[in-house]
């Protein structure tokens, strides 16, 4: 167990580039061979770049996470597209910190890429000593709404998720 | 198999998410050309364009799933991909035009003083 833990140091992630190794090759146990060499190569050089190891608790509610985010992407291209299309010289933009109440790296990294694809918010800087994100708005109307609505829809199930 | 083999319905199906794709691309496009700022012009590569590639992408994906008789995968990793790295950029972007006051009297209110 211990050697297997110090040569494979990340078993999700390196299972993920083998998955991902076989399936842009034609399967082949050659190419099975070659993306186990490269998954553990990877996987093992990689790991002075890793934060400490975040434990997904809840697998399945990150699936369920990663649906309601596509149908939130898919809404918030259609709101930003009518946007930029019929109103885009009365748009108000702003900036606004969002106060953080996640700890965990991998959990604010998702929170803030979330944050980047949904309706007209870019997440801007993250700063880890005042543990808030500067998220600019494409139009910012209330403030407390959206950091409501983000509290709400995004940074709860994160943190159920990750048991933060 | 020829493309003319393919059934009416599915040809309609991946004409209209090319179409969508092509549509959302040029509204990204046009959003990169309109909007007055440079926070408000990150906004369109991030949403309009990843929405634009993924229609191409499912209709790519339909198209040689039913041509080659097996799903195609390739599509679906390149989504993945996008969806993970231009949340990514446009950070980065955002944090190097603030580093170095970009549009500081521009429309964006509340400009944070670094």
């Amino acid at each position: 167990m211990n050697w297997l833990q110090r040569w494979v140091p990340h078993p999700l992630f390196a299972g993920f580039l083998l998955l991902l190794w076989l399936l842009m090759n034609e399967f082949s146990f050659a190419h099975l061979l070659l993306g186990a060499v490269l998954a553990v190569v990877i996987s093992r050089v990689t790991q002075p770049f890793w934060p400490e190891r975040s434990k997904i608790k809840h697998p399945g509610r990150l699936l369920r996470y990663l649906g309601r985010l596509l149908m939130d992407i898919l809404k918030s291209n259609l709101i930003v597209a009518r946007r930029i299309l019929f109103y885009s010289r009365q748009l108000e933009p702003g900036f606004f910190t969002y106060p953080l109440t996640l700890t965990d790296d991998f959990a604010v990294t998702i929170l803030a890429s979330t944050i980047s694809l949904t309706p007209g918010t870019v997440s801007a800087h993250y700063d880890r000593e005042g543990r808030c994100l500067l998220i600019h708005c494409l139009h910012l109307e209330d403030e407390a709404a959206l950091i409501q609505d983000i509290r709400e829809h995004y940074e709860k199930p994160l943190q159920e998720i990750f048991d933060d | 198999m020829t493309a003319s083999s393919m059934p009416f319905v599915l040809e309609l199906v991946i004409s209209l998410f090319l179409v969508a794709g092509a549509l959302f691309a040029l509204i990204g496009s046009i959003g990169l050309a309109w909007l007055r700022d440079f926070f408000m012009r990150l906004h369109g590569p991030t949403k309009a364009s990843t929405l634009g590639l993924g229609c191409l992408l499912i209709g790519s994906l339909l198209f040689f799933s039913f041509q080659r008789g097996a799903l195609s995968v390739h599509e679906a990793i390149v989504t993945v991909f996008l969806f993970v790295t231009a949340p990514v950029s446009a950070h980065m972007m955002a944090k190097a035009a603030l580093f170095r006051g970009v549009d500081k009297g521009g429309p964006s209110r509340n400009y944070p003083d670094r």
